[in-house]
């Protein structure tokens, strides 16, 4: 392979990993937006749950384009087993398994999110929740394994996506966030 | 044929995407629930409001609602 | 060949016990029929559901028919309703009777399992005793206004919460172990094992023509021999009542909490369809509670709005919320609020929670409370002024408002 492929590969590799988690910063913060029934001008509820799953499913694909690119970079030495099973990898093992568990938490909750239809709300909602999980893993291996980790200005964008998810989540858990806006009683879910 | 909405009101959370995407079919009541204008325990979903039906179904964050074809 | 109960005498209620011999010996064998002979005697009769919706229990059985897998049928002894007690009385007086109803039904429909479903108030004795030696299995659940709801009950012999599930898949097409599911008051069943033995016409003798044969009630309140009795369909209220003797009547409440009022001088009036429709009232299961001149019907209402708002499953938004919005008004209504807003928004909320659930449980709540505002309107105006027209009441009068 030509050096000018192989470094064109590590820089989509880096460069979809680090949109992928700009992108599933804003699904965690657009859906606590959404979970909240608040309205957003011009985009009411139904426009942010929209751009919810619009930001997941983009950062997801762009996943796939990441692993895709460093699969075939020689450079990154990637082995397809390293997709699936985590801390095998011969550079970086501890955080690119961290990208391993990502992706497999990823799969998990895109197939269960598209197939909500077939496998009811319960399910859905459950399997959801590890998108909290999924968030704070993707930023951990990104921060170590990225090549871009050490510059500054990754530096500060990693900073501005983890305040914001603290802040979001923060809002999530306040006692005034609940009841999506309305003042009721509290439902026992079915 | 008429194409009917129907709402689980089990799972029903008052989000209100659905009051949004159909303004002609459902109102809000006093607790942020979804209330058919029609007064019909299932509205009618008439042609014209198929898609935004349609849109509002997938886009309902605990899937509470379904459409089917009714007799009536 | 015995002979069937005369039209006129207790058909029902004159049970043996747990004695299945002398069960036997007073009404005959049960017949094995088929299925299309028991449908047709059951659609003959006309009998309708004794459950409270009240219609023609042929189409349900039809309906399960119909399915691909082979059915359940249930016995619903629940009896959620705290002023109702003619299915405890019936299954202890003559559980053999709702036994041969499940029999024949299960027998015809070649189901998969037959269940009578009773509550915690139903005593164990002879119910415990009479479906020992039968082939059904006896499911005790627990108790609640709602979990008699047929979704409820059938959500409870699946191992889930007895709570209502959404209506939108039938019982009859899927239900217990996702079989079709026939649902059946005991009562009802009673009344089909009569008809499989004595056929149809003999059950016409009784009652009227559009509603025939005989019906329990339970009767509660202002009356001296409160209890259950059995009477023709189509009965007179005030003969219904006769037999209770009941005490300076003011309003008779006609289907328990979720039925309507119907005003001492109209007592007349008889217990059908056509008759009590205009008081927004039908037989449903069978109560009739008797309220006396001296307590406020407000009163009363208030805490029959609160229990209901208690007895919701706590699943649907509009039940959840507006009930105990209705009951908070009421209340205020009852205490002497004078907020001439409380009847229209207690008006409003009740049409806004109608069809609003997944059971009728909303349906009902609202159906009583414009009932009590219509039969008692005077009252109403008299609380708005600041009096009370009843001598007895639990609450103080004239609060500023």
């Amino acid at each position: 392979m030509s050096a000018t492929l192989t470094s064109a590969l590590w820089a989509l590799g880096r460069g979809t990993g680090v949109v992928a988690l700009v992108l599933f910063t804003s699904a965690i913060v657009l859906g606590i937006l959404a979970r909240s029934g608040r309205r957003v001008a011009g985009l009411g509820r139904f426009g942010i749950s929209d751009l919810h799953r619009a930001a997941a499913l983009t950062g997801a694909g762009l996943v796939v384009a990441h692993v895709g690119s460093l699969l075939f970079d020689p450079y990154a030495q990637l082995r397809l087993v390293d997709l699936a099973l985590p801390f095998l990898a011969s550079y970086r093992p501890l955080w690119l398994g961290l990208g391993t568990l990502t992706l497999d938490l990823l799969v998990v909750v895109t197939v269960v999110s598209l197939l909500r239809g077939r496998l009811g709300p319960r399910v859905f909602r459950v399997v959801h929740w590890a998108t909290h999980v999924l968030w704070p893993i993707a930023v951990l291996h990104a921060l170590g394994s990225g090549t871009d980790a050490g510059s500054t200005w990754f530096r500060t964008l990693a900073a501005v996506c983890v305040g914001s998810v603290i802040v979001a989540v923060g809002w999530r858990l306040v006692p005034s966030y609940g009841g999506r806006g309305w003042a009721r009683e509290p439902r026992r879910s079915a | 044929m008429t194409t009917r909405l129907h709402i689980d009101w089990t799972r029903c959370d008052g989000h209100g995407s659905c009051v949004e995407l159909l303004p002609d079919q459902l109102g809000v009541d006093d607790f942020g629930f979804p209330v058919p204008r029609s007064g019909q325990r299932d509205p009618v979903v008439p042609r014209r409001a198929e898609d935004a039906a349609r849109h509002a179904v997938r886009n309902c964050p605990v899937m509470a609602l379904r459409m089917y074809d009714a007799a009536s | 060949m015995t002979t069937a109960p005369s039209a006129l005498a207790r058909r029902l209620l004159d049970g043996a016990g747990a004695d299945h011999e002398a069960h036997v010996a007073r009404y005959g064998a049960l017949p094995g029929l088929r299925l299309d002979d028991l449908l047709a005697a059951v659609a003959d009769s006309g009998l309708t559901g004794r459950g409270g919706g009240g219609f023609p229990a042929a189409t349900k059985v039809r309906a399960v028919a119909q399915g691909a897998r082979r059915p359940v049928v249930v016995a619903n002894g629940i009896e959620g309703e705290p002023l109702s007690s003619k299915d405890a009385v019936l299954l202890n007086r003559n559980p053999h009777l709702v036994l041969d109803g499940l029999e024949v039904l299960a027998r015809a429909l070649h189901a998969k399992r037959a269940i009578l479903a009773v509550g915690p108030e139903i005593e164990p004795g002879p119910v415990t005793d009479a479906a020992r030696r039968r082939p059904v299995h006896l499911v005790a659940l627990a108790g609640g206004f709602v979990a008699g709801q047929e979704t409820a009950l059938v959500n409870g012999l699946n191992g889930r919460a007895p709570l209502p599930r959404d209506p939108f898949t039938r019982v009859t097409e899927s239900g217990v172990d996702d079989r079709p599911t026939l649902v059946l008051n005991v009562e009802t069943l009673a009344q089909i094992a009569l008809v499989a033995r004595y056929g149809a016409t003999w059950f016409r003798s009784a009652g009227l023509p559009d509603d025939p044969g005989t019906s329990l009630f339970t009767i509660s309140g202002s009356v001296s021999r409160p209890g259950v009795i059995e009477a023709e369909r189509g009965a007179r209220l005030s003969d219904a009542l006769a037999p209770a003797r009941p005490v300076r009547p003011a309003a008779v409440l006609v289907g328990g909490y979720h039925g309507a009022w119907v005003p001492a001088p109209d007592l007349g009036a008889r217990l059908t369809r056509a008759e009590l429709a205009p008081y927004s009232a039908s037989v449903g299961t069978g109560i009739l509670h008797v309220l006396d001149t001296e307590t406020c019907p407000l009163d009363l209402s208030a805490d029959v709005m609160d229990y209901l708002a208690r007895q919701s499953a706590r699943q649907c938004g509009p039940c959840l919320n507006g009930l105990p919005r209705m009951a908070s008004d009421l209340h205020r209504l009852a205490v002497g609020v004078r907020d001439p807003d409380l009847p229209n928004e207690l008006e409003r909320m009740a049409a806004l929670v109608t069809g609003r659930g997944a059971c009728a449980h909303p349906d009902g709540s609202a159906r009583f409370v414009a009932s009590t505002l219509r039969v008692f309107r005077g009252h109403v105006a008299a609380h708005l002024e600041g009096r009370c027209p009843s001598a007895r009441s639990t609450r103080a009068r004239s609060v500023a408002s």
